[in-house]
């Protein structure tokens, strides 16, 4: 006991004077990654806490009022998510994610119309789990269809309408993309698809409350949402699937046939208030938040070309979502880039940065050269991103990119007029 | 990725960045890598006329760790010869500058274009030899 309490001494005070200065110079980091994912809106966070303490009932409870209580915020919910992609609330079914709703997008309506209809089109620039769900059923014996994509990210309408045939029964074309914020024209493939009796899914993960969606206008007929990109919980999606004309889905999770036997097993409450939060919250600002995230796009990017030489936009500049902007830095490598603005979260297309050591496939896919592929930044602005945040960002970006360049072999042949595609590199 | 303390020391404050004038005969050069690996590394050694390697520079894109080990094979292969120099193993770089397992081409880089550098060397001069 004596010793215990003689060990207790007042703190050196010049050592607490120094750990606090030691805090003072950290800077904080600076978030540019709002396509990884975003913070949970507070708001959201607020809605949804007395769902996991007094009012935590199970939503499928029949008999008493704690099940009442959970089922009809679950259905306040629903409602939110619906009215922000004009669909009525029967046709949302919640799921774990949009990795989830694109699974079951894919797999159950292919396995519930594929006797008749064996084919699927999608496109080589897809979010992974929609090109992974279309390799298992390649690997089941459906024929899959990848469409390409044209330099600037969109697809070929008319390479679309060319690729339908009377076997096909869904096309699944992401609304925008995650890596370089291009929007795919919905409207026209709704159309197309519509003409042509064949389903229409689009992965809305990167689009909801990004751009105006609606489900009846386009001729959407399955569509997945994520909660974790637009300010709500991480671990809860939503799939919209049509009751009018209506789209049989075969369940890939079963049990007690909840949703509509769409997707068993208990609905987490807390979560679904959240993803609706989420939504009723873009209902009333996403036209005055997108306004404000367009300009600080424009801004950064018209900063960078000011600053700097040979950088190039990836991605169609106008087609384009609101707070992505992928910028390649010619001659600089994207990893090192990161290493040098540890401060600020952004992404690269850097094969570095990836585990299979290959450049980004999304933008191989647009025609980008390997060596533009691997210099390239992801820089992703939303609804806490700041002017100074931006300039403080901008500012580090270009003196890494500068302090690399002068580092690097390729700058300096470049500034010798030398052609690099003329020079035969030996490929390891 | 969780870099070694030596690494990232090379990375923010690299040795030996610049360029010598390839022309000149006591200089070799060394070019390896391609850019659409995302790793090229130019390396410059400026031998003296008793064969030791008085200057080394380098330049270099890729990732820190291909950063950190042209900059640390400069430091190396100085005040050496060229023998000396060309017996370097990646296997040395790499665990001085403790690389993760999925960078350790960028040490065999480094060994390239040290080994390109000297041969540089040697051929022009052989070829002056043969021209005198």
């Amino acid at each position: 006991m004596q010793r215990a309490r003689k060990r207790v001494t007042l703190p050196d005070k010049r050592v607490s004077e120094e750990a606090f200065n030691m805090n003072e110079l950290k800077a904080k980091p600076i978030y540019l990654d709002y396509q990884a994912t975003t913070p949970t809106d507070p708001r959201v966070v607020e809605a949804m806490l007395p769902y996991f303490t007094e009012k935590f009932g199970n939503p499928h409870s029949r008999n008493h009022s704690f099940g009442w209580e959970a089922e009809d915020a679950v259905e306040v919910a629903r409602a939110q998510v619906a009215k922000i992609i004009g669909a009525s609330a029967k046709e949302i079914i919640f799921t774990s994610g949009a990795t989830e709703s694109n699974n079951l997008a894919l797999k159950g309506v292919m396995k519930f119309y594929g006797k008749k209809k064996p084919h699927l089109i999608t496109v080589v620039t897809e979010h992974k789990c929609v090109l992974d769900s279309a390799r298992h059923l390649e690997q089941e014996g459906y024929k899959v269809t990848y469409l390409g994509v044209k330099e600037n990210g969109l697809i070929d309408l008319e390479e679309l309408k060319a690729a339908i045939t009377d076997e096909t029964a869904l096309v699944s074309v992401m609304a925008v993309n995650n890596e370089i914020g291009v929007i795919q024209p919905l409207k026209e493939i709704g159309a197309i698809c519509r003409e042509r009796k064949v389903f229409f899914h689009t992965d809305c993960a990167q689009a909801v409350g990004k751009i105006d969606l609606d489900v009846e206008d386009m001729n959407i007929d399955l569509m997945s949402i994520s909660g974790h990109k637009i300010y709500g919980p991480k671990g809860v999606g939503a799939l919209f699937v049509r009751r009018r004309p209506r789209v049989r889905v075969i369940a890939q999770i079963t049990g007690g046939g909840q949703e509509r036997g769409m997707r068993s097993g208990t609905l987490p409450t807390p979560l679904i208030v959240g993803l609706g939060k989420a939504c009723d919250i873009l209902s009333n600002e996403m036209a005055e938040e997108n306004a404000r995230l367009t300009e600080l796009r424009d801004y950064t990017l018209a900063r960078f070309r000011d600053r700097l030489a040979d950088i190039y936009l990836n991605g169609d500049e106008k087609e384009r979502v609101c707070g992505n902007l992928n910028v390649s830095f010619a001659y600089v490598e994207g990893e090192s880039l990161l290493m040098d603005i540890k401060n600020i979260a952004v992404s690269s297309g850097s094969a570095c940065t990836s585990a299979s050591l290959e450049p980004s496939y999304v933008l191989r896919a647009l025609g980008v050269d390997e060596e533009l592929a691997h210099t390239s930044l992801r820089i992703g602005i939303g609804r806490y991103t700041t002017k100074e945040e931006l300039d403080t960002a901008v500012d580090a970006i270009c003196t890494a990119v500068e302090r690399l360049r002068e580092m690097s072999p390729l700058w300096e042949m470049a500034q010798e007029g030398i052609d690099l595609k003329s020079i035969e590199w030996a490929e390891h | 990725m969780a870099y070694s303390e030596k690494l990232i020391d090379h990375y923010e404050n690299p040795r030996n960045v610049g360029s010598m004038d390839k022309n000149e005969l006591s200089v070799g050069t060394g070019l390896v890598g391609a850019p659409a690996c995302g790793d090229v590394m130019k390396l410059q050694i400026k031998v003296t006329p008793e064969g030791i390697i008085e200057d080394a520079k380098f330049k270099t894109f890729g990732c820190g760790s291909a950063i950190a080990s042209s900059s640390l094979i400069t430091e190396w292969v100085k005040g050496k010869s060229l023998d000396e120099a060309g017996a370097i193993k990646n296997s040395q770089i790499a665990e001085e500058l403790a690389l993760p397992p999925v960078k350790v081409h960028c040490s065999i880089l480094a060994e390239d274009a040290i080994k390109a550098a000297i041969s540089d060397y040697k051929s022009k001069n052989s070829a002056a030899d043969a021209a005198e």
